[in-house]
């Protein structure tokens, strides 16, 4: 493994484990997201608090979970096909 | 960094759409121009637009008990100038307002602003100083990305506290309020983002150094 491949696995460990090590220390909260808990705050400052405006469509939290997977999936996609693309590019251009 | 539909009161929901807009607007011409003008750059400006779609949509842990998202859009702002961002993260808002449920159509000037706006333009600002200081590509990178994550949250921190005062410290009182959930959450998501985006921006280096040498991100051709 060449040093520059070395040093990209070694930034792919150093985010796994920044997301990994608050996972072992735990969480009171049970990590809820911080959008979530901010709006809680609000709803807590001002009894009776209501939302003046609500999404038109909502999806369930099973159905919600799944769109997430698929916007991260299109990203992801992408950027694999661009990386196939340049990597092939600079390769046949190279020869 | 979402501000949830319907909770800016109306006059700020249209406030901050009134300060978005023209920047939106712009960043779609610039994006326009840029496909026009180096058609060998769209692919990269897709990536681009592509990591922020990723990275918008992870929710990562943090070490405050509370998990929230990076942006991604730091990489886009420091390869092709800040207005693009201001377009591709408005539709990654979109993308998350329309299908999840996430953010809102009244708070999607508002979140445009902080995401799209703010953070690619600190990305920038940070960018460019860091190479002035005679910084190399992977600190200016780095802190570019990271920087632009947290003002992205310090922004969505003052917005909130400047539509929902505290009673006794006011509107300081409810940034700090407020700062404390997004802040300080997003502080180890920061070095997150820098790092993926630093290592983005090494991959980008290795395959597409035309690119960057077009781009003015890379000065001279490196040896692969």
């Amino acid at each position: 493994m060449s040093r520059s491949t070395l040093i990209n696995w070694l930034i792919v460990l150093a985010v796994v484990a920044l997301a990994a090590v608050p996972l072992f220390l735990g969480s009171a909260t049970g990590f809820g997201g911080a959008d979530g808990i901010a709006a809680a705050q609000i709803e807590a400052a001002n009894p009776g608090f209501e939302p003046w405006f609500t999404p038109f469509f909502e999806p369930s939290p099973e159905t919600a979970s799944g769109l997430f997977a698929l916007q991260a999936a299109i990203g992801a996609g992408f950027l694999g096909y661009f990386f196939g693309v340049a990597r092939t590019r600079r390769r046949l251009n190279r020869d | 960094m979402h501000i949830a539909e319907g909770y800016l009161p109306p006059l700020h929901a249209v406030a901050w759409t009134v300060v978005a807009a023209p920047f939106v607007v712009h960043g779609a011409r610039a994006v326009v121009r840029q496909v026009r003008d180096e058609p060998e750059t769209k692919l990269l400006l897709g990536a681009a637009g592509a990591f922020s779609f990723v990275l918008s949509a992870l929710k990562i842990p943090s070490v405050t008990g509370s998990s929230s998202h990076p942006t991604g859009t730091g990489l886009g702002a420091v390869l092709f100038r800040p207005p693009v961002m201001a377009l591709l993260g408005t539709i990654v808002l979109m993308f998350q307002a329309l299908l999840l449920a996430h953010g809102g159509i009244t708070t999607l000037g508002a979140n445009a602003f902080s995401m799209a706006i703010v953070g690619p333009w600190m990305a920038y600002g940070v960018y460019r100083l860091v190479k002035r200081l005679g910084g190399g590509l992977t600190p200016a990178v780095f802190l570019a990305a990271s920087l632009a994550d947290l003002a992205t949250y310090c922004m969505t921190s003052v917005q909130l506290a400047l539509a929902y005062p505290d009673p006794a410290s006011g509107v300081l009182g409810s940034v700090v309020k407020f700062g404390s959930i997004f802040a300080i959450t997003q502080i180890p998501l920061a070095v997150s983002e820098g790092l993926l985006t630093v290592l983005i921006v090494r991959l980008l280096v290795k395959v597409s150094p035309a690119e960057l040498i077009r781009l003015g991100v890379l000065r001279r051709p490196v040896e692969a």
